[in-house]
C-alpha cells in the first residue's frame, strides 16, 4: 500500500512491468465487473423494485426490506440458519481437530484412516444428503435399526419437526474431514522440539494440547472459523434435497427462502433484498470474527506491533 | 508444496497408548464407512430385503438388475454428456484465466496489486447466492438461461480460491530462473509459458481436479440456469429421481453410487493433490 504512495513517476522499465501485470490479471478484473460488481449493483436497485421479470419493474423503494420485517418466513429462515450455524460451526471446529490429533503421529497405516476420514467430503452435494436420507428413514434406515436393536424406538428424524436440524447436524459429522486437513497442515508447522521441551519439564499431554498445540493452532482454527461460518450460511443441497424447507418449514434454510422467492414465485425484487439481507449478515458476523482476532489468534512473531 | 515436515518421535504413541490409538481409529472408521457400506448393500438388495429388521448386510441374492434398471429410467447417458461438457469447460477456462491472474499476481511488480489481492481474497468469502439473482436475471436477459454458458462462461474469468493456490506455488519459483531466461533473450510470456507452468504441474493439476469436482458436485447453479431434462447434469436428474413421488430406493442408491465414483476414483487416484491442494489454502492467509 505504502507503494503508492512512495512512487511518483515511474521509469519506463516499471512502466512495462505495470502494464504486464494488469494485462494478466485482466481476465479476472473483468469478471469481477461483469460476474460479482455489476450483478451487485443490479441486485441492489433490483431489491428496490417489484418485478417478476416478465412485465417491467416497478419502483417501490423501500418496500421489500419493509415488508420483510412483518414477514415471519424471512424470521423462520433467520432463525433457522442462525441456530443451525451456532450449532454446527463450534461441532465441526472441534470434531475436525479432533480428527486431526487422531491421525496426526506418523504410525504405520495412517494414511489410510486420513484417506477414509477425508473420503466423504469429497463426495458433498446432491449424493451426500440421498445417503443420509436413507440411513435416516425412520422404517428402513439403518439408524433406527440400530436403536431398534438395542430397544429404542427412534425418531422420525427428517419427517419430524423438532427433529430436521438433529438430523442434519448428525449427518454433518461425515464432513469434518475437510477441516481436519487444515489443521493437519496447521500441526505440521509446530516445531517437534516444543514438545520435547515441554516433556522434559514433565508436561502431560493434556498440558501440552492446551499450551503449545492450541495456542499454536489458533491461526488454523481462525481459518476454519471463518471458512466455517461463510459455508454454513450457504446451506441449500441438503435442506432442498433432505426436506425441501419442510416440515413446518423447520429447515427453511435463507439460501433455500432467497431461492424459492426468486425462482418459484418470481419475485426478483424480494429476493434481490433477502440476498442483501444474507450478504449484510454474512459480512457483520465475519467482520466481528476478524475484530476477535487480536484477542486470541497468536501469529507468534510475525505482528507488527 | 508442503512436503512432510520433522515429525517429533515424541508425538508417536507407544506401547498400550499406541494399541489404544488404534482403537480409536478403527471404531471412528466404522462410523465413516458403515454409510457408505448401507448404502453399497441397500443397492444391491431386492425390494423385500430393503426394509427388514434386523437389517441385512448381505443381500442374498445381490440384486444386480437394480443398477441396470435404474439407470434406464432416466436418459442418465445424456446426463453424463452434459455434466461431462460442463466439467471439462470448467476445467479449461480454470486453468486458463487462472494461470496467468495468479502469475500477474506472483511475479509483476505494480501500484494498487496488494489492494487489487485484498479483493480478490474478499471475493473468496462473498456466499454465491448473493449474485445468484442478479445473474439469473442478466442470463435471463441475453438468452442464456437453458443453456450451458452460465456454468461454462464464468470460469474463463477466474477463481479466486485457485488463483491463489497457484499464485502461492509461483511464488515458490525462484525468480534466478526468470533472470536466466531474460538473458537468453526470451520474453515474459515465454517465460510463463515455458517456464512457469511446466514447473507448475502439481498444482495446475490439483486446480483441475477441484474445478472438475467443483462442476461434478454443483447442484445450485445448474438448478437455477437448465430446465429443460435434455440439459439437465448427473446431480439435477439425481435430485429429480429423488423427487418422484413413490420413490425407489434401491434405484435411488445405486444411482447416486454410479454418479459419485468418477470422483471417488479421482480421489483415490490423486489424494495428494487433494489434501495438499487444501492444506496449501489453510497454511498462509
Amino acid at each position: 500500500m505504502t507503494a503508492i504512495i512512495a512512487m511518483p513517476r515511474l521509469s519506463p522499465s516499471r512502466r512495462r512491468e505495470e502494464l504486464t501485470f494488469y494485462l494478466f490479471i485482466s481476465p479476472w478484473l473483468i469478471g469481477l465487473v461483469l460476474f460479482t460488481l455489476g450483478p451487485m449493483l443490479i441486485s441492489l436497485l433490483v431489491s428496490f423494485t417489484e418485478w417478476d421479470l416478465l412485465s417491467d419493474p416497478a419502483w417501490i423503494g423501500t418496500e421489500n426490506y419493509r415488508r420483510m420485517l412483518a414477514d415471519p418466513l424471512f424470521w423462520q429462515a433467520l432463525k433457522v440458519t442462525a441456530t443451525y450455524t451456532a450449532v454446527y460451526v463450534p461441532c465441526e471446529l472441534i470434531g475436525g481437530l479432533a480428527l486431526a490429533l487422531l491421525v496426526r503421529p506418523k504410525l504405520r497405516g495412517i494414511r489410510v484412516f486420513r484417506t477414509i476420514f477425508y473420503l466423504p467430503s469429497v463426495l458433498a452435494g446432491v449424493a451426500f444428503v440421498v445417503v443420509w436420507i436413507w440411513l435416516l428413514n425412520p422404517r428402513g434406515g439403518l439408524v433406527n435399526l440400530l436403536l431398534a436393536q438395542v430397544g429404542i424406538t427412534g425418531p422420525r428424524w427428517l419427517l419430524d419437526p423438532n427433529w430436521t436440524l438433529v438430523s442434519l447436524l448428525l449427518m454433518s459429522f461425515w464432513g469434518w474431514g475437510r477441516a481436519m486437513v487444515i489443521y493437519l497442515a496447521g500441526l505440521q508447522s509446530i516445531p517437534g522440539e516444543f514438545y520435547e521441551a515441554s516433556a522434559i519439564d514433565g508436561a502431560g499431554g493434556w498440558r501440552q494440547l492446551r499450551h503449545i498445540t492450541l495456542p499454536l493452532l489458533t491461526p488454523t482454527i481462525f481459518f476454519n472459523l471463518i471458512l466455517s461460518i461463510i459455508s454454513t450460511f450457504q446451506t441449500f443441497t441438503s435442506a432442498f434435497i433432505a426436506t425441501d424447507g419442510g416440515p413446518l418449514d423447520s429447515t427453511l434454510f435463507f439460501v433455500l427462502y432467497i431461492y424459492r422467492k426468486a425462482f418459484q414465485f418470481r419475485d426478483m425484487g424480494y429476493a434481490a433484498a433477502l440476498a442483501w439481507v444474507l450478504f449484510g449478515v454474512v459480512l457483520l458476523l465475519t467482520v466481528l470474527v476478524f475484530r476477535t482476532q487480536r484477542s486470541w489468534v497468536y501469529y507468534g512473531g510475525e505482528r507488527s506491533e | 508444496m508442503s512436503g512432510e515436515t520433522y515429525d517429533s518421535p515424541i508425538l508417536i504413541p507407544r506401547g498400550r497408548r499406541r494399541v489404544a490409538r488404534y482403537g480409536i481409529l478403527i471404531l471412528a472408521t466404522g462410523l465413516f464407512l458403515l454409510p457408505l457400506c448401507w448404502m453399497v448393500s441397500s443397492s444391491l438388495k431386492p425390494e423385500y430385503q430393503m426394509f427388514a429388521s434386523p437389517p441385512v448386510w448381505w443381500p442374498s441374492p445381490p440384486r444386480w438388475a437394480n443398477y441396470t434398471e435404474a439407470l434406464t429410467q432416466l436418459p442418465f447417458g445424456q446426463y453424463a454428456v452434459n455434466t461431462s461438457i460442463i466439467a471439462l469447460a470448467s476445467i479449461v477456462g480454470n486453468l486458463l484465466s487462472c494461470t496467468l491472474v495468479a502469475y500477474g499476481f506472483a511475479r509483476f511488480r505494480a501500484r494498487g496489486r496488494n489492494a487489487w489481492f485484498i479483493i480478490l481474497l474478499a471475493t473468496l468469502m462473498l456466499p454465491y447466492p448473493v449474485t445468484m439473482v442478479p445473474l439469473f436475471i442478466i442470463f435471463a436477459k441475453i438468452g442464456w438461461v437453458n443453456t450451458f454458458w452460465p456454468l461454462v462462461v464464468p470460469t474463463f474469468f477466474g477463481n479466486a480460491f485457485y488463483i491463489f493456490l497457484l499464485r502461492q506455488f509461483f511464488l515458490q519459483i525462484p525468480q534466478e530462473l526468470d533472470d536466466a531466461a531474460t538473458l537468453d533473450g526470451a520474453n515474459t510470456l515465454q517465460i510463463f509459458l515455458q517456464i512457469a507452468l511446466p514447473l507448475s504441474k502439481p498444482a495446475l493439476a490439483t486446480v483441475a481436479i477441484f474445478a472438475f469436482q467443483a462442476s461434478w458436485n454443483d447442484f445450485l447453479a445448474p438448478l437455477i440456469f437448465l430446465q429443460d431434462q435434455s440439459k439437465y447434469t448427473l446431480m439435477l436428474g439425481l435430485s429429480f429421481y429423488r423427487g418422484s413421488l413413490q420413490i425407489n430406493w434401491a434405484y435411488l442408491l445405486s444411482t447416486s453410487l454410479v454418479i459419485v465414483l468418477p470422483i471417488v476414483l479421482l480421489y483415490f487416484v490423486a489424494q495428494r493433490l487433494f489434501t495438499e491442494g487444501i492444506s496449501l489454502s489453510g497454511l498462509k492467509l
